[in-house]
């Protein structure tokens, strides 16, 4: 028992020395101001201790010793919201061409699929020195994807994707931990993160799937009878669907969006929510139709029609994008 | 302790004057009422605190062998409510501050005695309330209700329980509302704004709070109650609703409420301080308008409690930066009570020891803020037993440090007798390490990453030894907490009888008899002097109380 005492945690991301070097930063200046004020309390209290005769000396108080005491902490607190700001930025903005995988939390299991097709459970295997983006959402209640040793922590919501990254830096197994209270058996909806060397996360991949995701996604598709609207030319009923994802779309009364994993699902699930410019809102709902694993495969499909040599060239859609507009589009609003 | 002259026949006081039940339930005596929350909030704090050791126990071993985990999760979702809106919320205004702020300002009561017993009454209904629904199969959503867990998900009686802490929530309103009005109103004359006991301050900054926080969690759980029974959809998704509204309106006053617990606790601390070092508190109007400063930004950073939630990156940035603001007035006060020390007659009564314990503990509460507020840690510690520990030292350690403090030092005003000294400073150390023995290992655990909530750890065996050195703590900690409820009722009957002032302090509070009278004061007192005016208390020419008419 008492070889397994560890006092800091393992470091497998890219993004746990930033956190920890803030944390140490943090440490050394609450320490600094703690050892200040316990001297400073012990001291006097000890120094100025009740001696028969020997009064108290009173001071009204002083502006420079309050106005210093003000500013200088602020001081100190604007360089630590500066430095915890930047670090927070990085890690929550995923890198371009990250490898993604999707995964929908239920009570109390985590579902995994990766872009490429394999399905885990309560396992996510990940090959070590690639970014990897996590597209989440829940199935009922707020579960939380908590990561410690890659210093990642970020809710699942129902209804929505929210998303988060990392890049892990060690191969091994580190613990996967639900963070967000969530009923009964909180406490088991725990999971691993395997890290593994890339040659053999590729033969990992290799052992058997049923195609990426993005396939799947284009059967669905085809099933549901998307694509009798959703044509790749410009005579569908509804926008032409190649070439959109992750580009600025204008809608029917005058907003402008990005179209991003929240949108596209919306569109599915709520499709007179957001109506593209031009288009009328014809489109009936999926809402109950479609399971969090379909949606996923058909966003992953939708988005596969944006990457590059996805076929028609992306002047045919017909969605209304000019040029130069805001282009971010993996954040949660 | 300076023995003065007591008289050998009791003297006619507050206590005396009815007996019988009827007496007490239906007193508008300010003092009577905050006995009736003294024992009301006791009761409370020690079914609170049962339930925290049972969670201690629990966490002893990783297996969840001790209560199943649907058992452990109304543990802890039972303590955090019972200990937030039937302890803490209550604990100092409901009873310091009922007895004290009408002596302290030379009233006669507050300003609206018969709203002052209906609060109370509230209270217990809605503690009635609470322990009904515990009695008939608890809750389990953790104190924070979060939606759509706590609306269409938990099995247990979560309407019970949120309409328990709405109607104890009317109490609480109603306390701040008669504060306000009788700070305003009813003070003495001479005792203008300057010349009011911090503690005073304190309570009025409180109050504020009380009247508009309050009544946005009692919205916010009325809508929790709506969207279970009527499925209104407001929170959960699948009825059209959005989640985070939820957490939005209930932190909009519950991080403001851990004010509602820290801003009395700063009040006594500085009575105390000032009376113990025998000086005017240093930078009386800069530890005066921090509490009034504190109320003010604490209502503008909230979404600092959902930094990993799912808001946007812009709010988190505006809302860490913010957090930073209330930080400043914290540290401004400590910094001046401290510098009260300089220079000072220090003694070490079992007060003195509490507001040590208090300056410590809240310090290291304070510092730790400032890892959560800083968005890229907080990504990390959020929801892990660092929150935990941070909370704790604040609404325990400071909080509970205080009000312990605070009962110490008034006890003899409250009782007419004294308590035994030498207990009372043992029982301080006792709680001052047994918390930190408790609390201080889960800052380690949560940097590691063992998550808050959970009742099974056995895959992660290299949990355990903190939570033993935690459990371990949390039962000196218990110990610590009924020494002083031994030794206070036990003063009640074989303590000495206290002079009216056995401190040598300053405050109106004490130039009334111990115990007061029903009306405080027989004529009323014109105040000529400053607050806290030790140096002409100890020259010995005490000013004496004026006489209108």
């Amino acid at each position: 028992m008492f070889d397994n005492f560890p006092l800091w945690p393992q470091r497998a991301s890219s993004m746990a020395g930033n956190v920890d070097a803030l944390f140490i930063f943090l440490l050394i200046v609450s320490g600094l101001m703690t050892l200040l004020i316990f001297t400073a309390i012990i001291y006097f209290a000890a120094r100025y201790r009740y001696r028969k005769g020997v009064p108290a000396e009173q001071i009204e108080g002083s502006i420079p010793l309050e106005l210093s005491w003000s500013l200088i902490p602020l001081g100190v607190f604007m360089v630590i919201f500066a430095w915890g700001a930047v670090v927070y930025f990085k890690g929550r903005t995923p890198p371009r061409d990250s490898t993604e995988v999707y995964v929908v939390a239920k009570q109390w299991m985590w579902k995994l699929e990766h872009a490429e097709g394999q399905r885990e459970i309560n396992e996510l295997h990940v090959p070590v020195g690639r970014d990897v983006k996590l597209i989440m959402t829940s199935q009922d209640v707020i579960h939380s994807f908590f990561v410690p040793a890659f210093r990642m922590k970020q809710d699942v919501l129902p209804g929505r994707y929210t998303v988060a990254w990392f890049h892990a830096t060690k191969p091994g197994t580190y613990h996967l931990f639900c963070a967000e209270y969530c009923g009964t058996q909180h406490s088991g909806m725990i999971g691993s993160i395997v890290v593994m060397e890339p040659a053999q996360y590729e033969a990992w991949m290799s052992g058997g799937t049923g195609g990426p995701l993005s396939a799947t996604g284009e059967k669905i598709f085809a099933e549901l009878g998307c694509v009798t609207c959703h044509r790749s030319d410009t005579q569908g009923r509804g926008p032409n669907l190649q070439g959109v994802f992750g580009k600025p779309v204008q809608l029917e009364d005058g907003r402008m969006l990005t179209a991003d994993e929240n949108y596209v699902r919306e569109s599915i699930l709520d499709p007179g929510a957001k109506v593209v410019k031009g288009f009328k809102p014809v489109m009936p709902t999926f809402q109950g139709l479609v399971s969090e694993e379909q949606l996923n495969a058909l966003v992953a499909y939708v988005k596969s029609q944006s990457q590059p040599g996805a076929g028609v060239a992306k002047a045919n859609a017909a969605v209304t994008a000019p040029e130069g507009a805001p282009g971010k589009g993996n954040q949660v609003q | 302790m300076a023995t003065a002259t007591v008289p050998s026949v009791e003297r006619e006081n507050y206590l005396n004057k009815h007996y019988g039940v009827e007496s007490w339930l239906l007193t508008t005596d300010h003092k009577r009422i905050a006995l009736l929350y003294l024992i009301s909030i006791t009761f409370f704090f020690f079914i609170g605190g049962f339930f925290a050791l049972l969670i201690r126990l629990e966490l002893l071993t990783p297996a969840s062998d001790l209560v199943q985990a649907d058992t452990y999760n109304k543990l802890f979702t039972m303590h955090g409510q019972v200990m937030v809106f039937f302890f803490l919320i209550p604990s100092i205004p409901a009873v310091l501050g009922n007895f004290l702020i009408p002596l302290m300002i030379g009233a006669k009561d507050l300003a609206f005695p018969r709203v002052n017993l209906l609060s109370w009454y509230l209270y217990i209904i809605g503690g009635i309330m609470m322990v009904h629904c515990m009695l008939t199969g608890g809750v389990d959503t953790g104190w924070t209700f979060y939606t759509p867990f706590s609306t269409a998900f938990s099995n247990t009686k979560v309407i019970e329980a949120g309409l328990a802490i709405f109607v104890a929530g009317f109490s609480s309103i109603l306390t701040g509302l008669n504060f306000v009005v009788t700070i305003h109103r009813m003070r003495a004359p001479g005792l203008t704004w300057s010349r009011l006991p911090l503690f005073v301050w304190a309570h009025y900054a409180t109050s504020i709070i009380q009247i508009l926080g309050t009544p946005v969690v009692a919205i916010t759980l009325v809508l929790v109650v709506a969207e279970r029974s009527l499925h209104l959809g407001i929170f959960d998704p699948k009825l059209g609703g959005d989640p985070l509204l939820f957490q939005h309106l209930f932190w909009f006053y519950s991080h403001p409420a851990v004010y509602i617990m820290i801003l009395p606790s700063m009040g006594v601390v500085t009575e105390i301080i000032a009376c113990f070092s025998r000086k005017r508190i240093f930078g009386y109007s800069f530890v005066a308008l921090s509490s009034i400063a504190i109320a003010v930004f604490g209502f503008l950073v909230w979404a600092h409690h959902m930094f990993v939630a799912g808001i946007s990156v812009y709010a988190a940035l505006i809302f860490s930066l913010l957090s930073y603001s209330v930080a400043v007035p914290s540290a401004v006060k400590v910094f001046n009570w401290t510098a009260t020390l300089y220079k000072g007659s220090i003694r070490y009564d079992a007060p003195m020891l509490y507001a040590f314990g208090f300056l410590g503990l809240f310090t290291m509460g304070g510092l730790t803020g400032l890892f959560l507020a800083a968005l890229g840690v907080d990504v990390h510690v959020t929801d892990t037993y660092f929150v935990i520990a941070h909370f704790h030292y604040i609404m325990v350690g400071g909080a509970l440090m205080g009000y312990l403090g605070g009962m110490h030092f008034w006890w003899p005003k409250i009782s007419g007798k004294l308590y035994p000294e030498g207990w009372a400073r043992l029982a301080a150390l006792i709680v001052f390490i047994g918390f930190n023995l408790t609390f201080f290992p889960q800052f380690i655990l949560g940097y590691l990453g063992m998550p808050r909530r959970y009742a099974d750890y056995s895959h992660m065996p290299e949990f355990q030894i903190l939570n033993v050195f935690s459990t371990a703590g949390s039962t000196v900690l218990g110990v610590g907490y009924l020494l002083p409820m031994i030794y206070f009722l036990w003063s009640m009957r074989y303590g000495k009888p206290a002079p009216d002032n056995p401190w040598n302090a300053a405050g109106l509070e004490w130039k009334t008899p111990s115990p007061p009278t029903t009306y405080n004061f027989e004529e009323e007192p014109v105040v000529t002097w400053e607050a806290y005016n030790y140096d002409e208390i100890d020259k010995g020419h005490k000013e004496e109380v004026h006489v209108v008419g």
